[in-house]
């Protein structure tokens, strides 16, 4: 995507729990799509364990940063560049916070769950308490450190919560396979839509 | 090895170079005619290594010959794709062996229009034999085998030189490691088509055209002129031109060119005539015009055979070749679950943005090349 979070947020990539996770997901041999793969980390690190990945991403700079580290991307738009892939091509398709910045997220979601026997899909937990409160105090649109963008110049289109992602599931009938919550550093159990900052689904059609 | 962001832009020169014709017993082509004896010019640049597996060949384009880097005696311009061409540089002289011929159907030194029919010791001119782009692909193959290289490193190639690239992948899946195709599609379009028609229409409409049997003395220079002016037309960009000529000076004159563009594609088209032949352009461009992979899935389905890993590269200014017709093989590859990485660059030059320096596009070659490893994904 245009502003590759990872990136924007300066995480140190072997404190993300969301990608040991991933990695520990799957397994070498297997087939990986990686939709806004940005600089390439989470490919990286799957290439490295011997997944065959490849990516897609928007941003002329992170083409070029995936093609040093030998990974293999296609310059283009998810939202019109996935439908020459055939049904169940992939064993995992990833939307690693790439979901919140699409213009069509259902449309996406259900191309993804076509080509992909399971999709992975992390994005940013709106119902955060930090972000409750900071509406609730300040009245405005909140910027933290998940989301340091202003409404005015964010790449994320769409705010949603581990809850509303259930929900979808439910509507569309979408089977959820694993679950699992994050703050910066681990994973979090306990109340996680209010405690977590990042959400991880497992889903399969 | 430049380390150095400053350094990775460098611009070591291969020297001075000259090109070599070698000749093979004979060719046959897709149409079945057979060319006795095959030459092919040629210039290689760096040192094969022991083990014959660090050698690329380079594939030109349209207009372009063997000479792609370096320079030839007491020339003051080096060759068309010097600037990734030399030690340090993307296509690293130091670590590789640079292979670049002419095409046949050429007139730089491989059998062509301009080559001595053996049987009457005269020039073939428009006797020569139809030629493919498959074809030229066969005769690049003797060349590559006589140097006793098995498996190339890499096919590159950009417009013509990338259906050459894209040809060697499916005609030859087991010998190349590696595929660049840039500006480039797996056919052309009724477009594209239609611009080399009104080239070649120029040509045979000149008055010395004579059914391709003109003397050298009396060429069709005009028409050959036409045609070059028209093709240079749809290397360019809008912006490009905008920004080069804009609309200087308008003088209202009548008899001749008043605007700077126009004086500038007539350059074009003169010089061109001093360095090309005018009935290997109509062999070159029917070559181009008739070649086919096909569209969707039988691109698909020939793309399936083939076991390289692939680099391709389009330009959002390239009105010629646009970027959906890269995409088209991207597209087809993927479905194939072939390695392959698509990038397309925001260069303002046009189709020839792939002959120019960027250090974007330095980049993208040299660290494609550089990852040797055959990747998880084969």
């Amino acid at each position: 995507m245009n502003i590759h979070t990872n990136e924007a947020l300066g995480l140190d990539l072997k404190n993300r729990p969301d990608i040991s996770y991933i990695a520990n997901l799957v397994k070498p041999g297997e087939r990986v799509l990686d939709l806004g793969c940005g600089y390439g980390e989470l490919m990286l690190i799957l290439k490295n364990k011997g997944v065959r990945v490849q990516g897609i991403e928007k941003d002329d700079k992170c083409i070029i940063q995936c093609v040093k580290k030998s990974l293999y991307v296609h310059h283009g738009d998810i939202d019109d560049g996935l439908k020459h892939h055939l049904d169940h091509s992939f064993d995992f398709v990833i939307l690693n916070q790439t979901i919140q910045q699409t213009l069509n997220p259902g449309e996406i979601i259900k191309e993804c769950l076509r080509i992909g026997k399971q999709v992975i899909i992390v994005f940013p937990n709106f119902s955060h308490w930090q972000i409750r409160s900071s509406i609730l105090l300040s009245g405005k649109t909140p910027v933290t450190e998940l989301m340091p963008f202003h409404w005015y110049d964010t790449p994320n289109l769409h705010y949603l919560s581990g809850k509303d992602f259930e929900d979808f599931c439910d509507f569309e009938r979408i089977k959820v396979l694993h679950r699992a919550f994050f703050n910066q550093t681990r994973q979090i159990k306990l109340f996680p839509n209010l405690f977590a900052t990042l959400a991880l689904f497992v889903i399969r059609a | 090895m430049p380390t150095s962001e400053q350094n990775e832009f460098s611009h070591g020169s291969v020297g001075v170079v000259c090109t070599q014709i070698i000749q093979f017993d004979s060719l046959t082509l897709e149409g079945g005619e057979t060319i006795t004896p095959l030459e092919i010019a040629y210039e290689t640049y760096g040192t094969l290594n022991d083990k014959k597996d660090n050698a690329i060949l380079v594939c030109h384009a349209l207009s372009g010959d063997a000479h792609a880097a370096g320079f030839h005696e007491g020339d003051k311009r080096p060759g068309y794709w010097d600037f990734y061409i030399g030690p340090g540089k993307a296509f690293d002289t130091n670590r590789y062996f640079i292979i670049s011929s002419n095409v046949i159907g050429g007139c730089k030194g491989s059998s062509g229009p301009l080559t001595t029919n053996g049987k009457n010791g005269k020039p073939f001119q428009s006797t020569f034999p139809f030629v493919s782009i498959g074809d030229m692909v066969n005769a690049q193959e003797k060349l590559v085998s006589h140097f006793g290289i098995n498996k190339l490193f890499a096919v590159a190639g950009g417009s013509m030189g990338g259906m050459q690239a894209l040809q060697w992948s499916v005609a030859y899946p087991d010998r190349l490691k590696n595929c660049i195709v840039m500006a480039s599609s797996s056919e052309h379009s009724a477009q594209q088509i239609a611009f080399n028609e009104v080239g070649r229409q120029a040509i045979l409409s000149d008055p010395n055209w004579n059914q391709g049997l003109y003397s050298q003395d009396n060429r069709p220079s005009k028409g050959l002129a036409l045609a070059r002016m028209m093709g240079h037309i749809t290397y360019l960009s809008d912006e490009m031109m905008r920004e080069k000529f804009g609309r200087k000076p308008p003088k209202g004159n009548i008899q001749s060119t008043d605007f700077a563009v126009g004086s500038y594609l007539i350059y074009q088209g003169e010089s061109f005539v001093d360095r090309f032949d005018a009935n290997s352009y109509i062999y070159v461009t029917k070559a181009l015009d008739h070649f086919s992979l096909g569209t969707g899935k039988e691109l698909t389905k020939v793309l399936s055979k083939v076991r390289c890993r692939f680099l391709v590269v389009a330009y959002t200014s390239d009105w010629l070749y646009p970027p959906y017709q890269s995409e088209e093989i991207v597209k087809s590859l993927e479905v194939n679950a072939v390695p392959v990485s698509f990038v397309e660059l925001n260069n303002p030059a046009g189709h020839d943005s792939f002959l120019l320096p960027s250090e974007q596009q330095d980049s993208i070659l040299r660290d494609f090349l550089s990852s040797t490893d055959e990747g998880v994904f084969l």
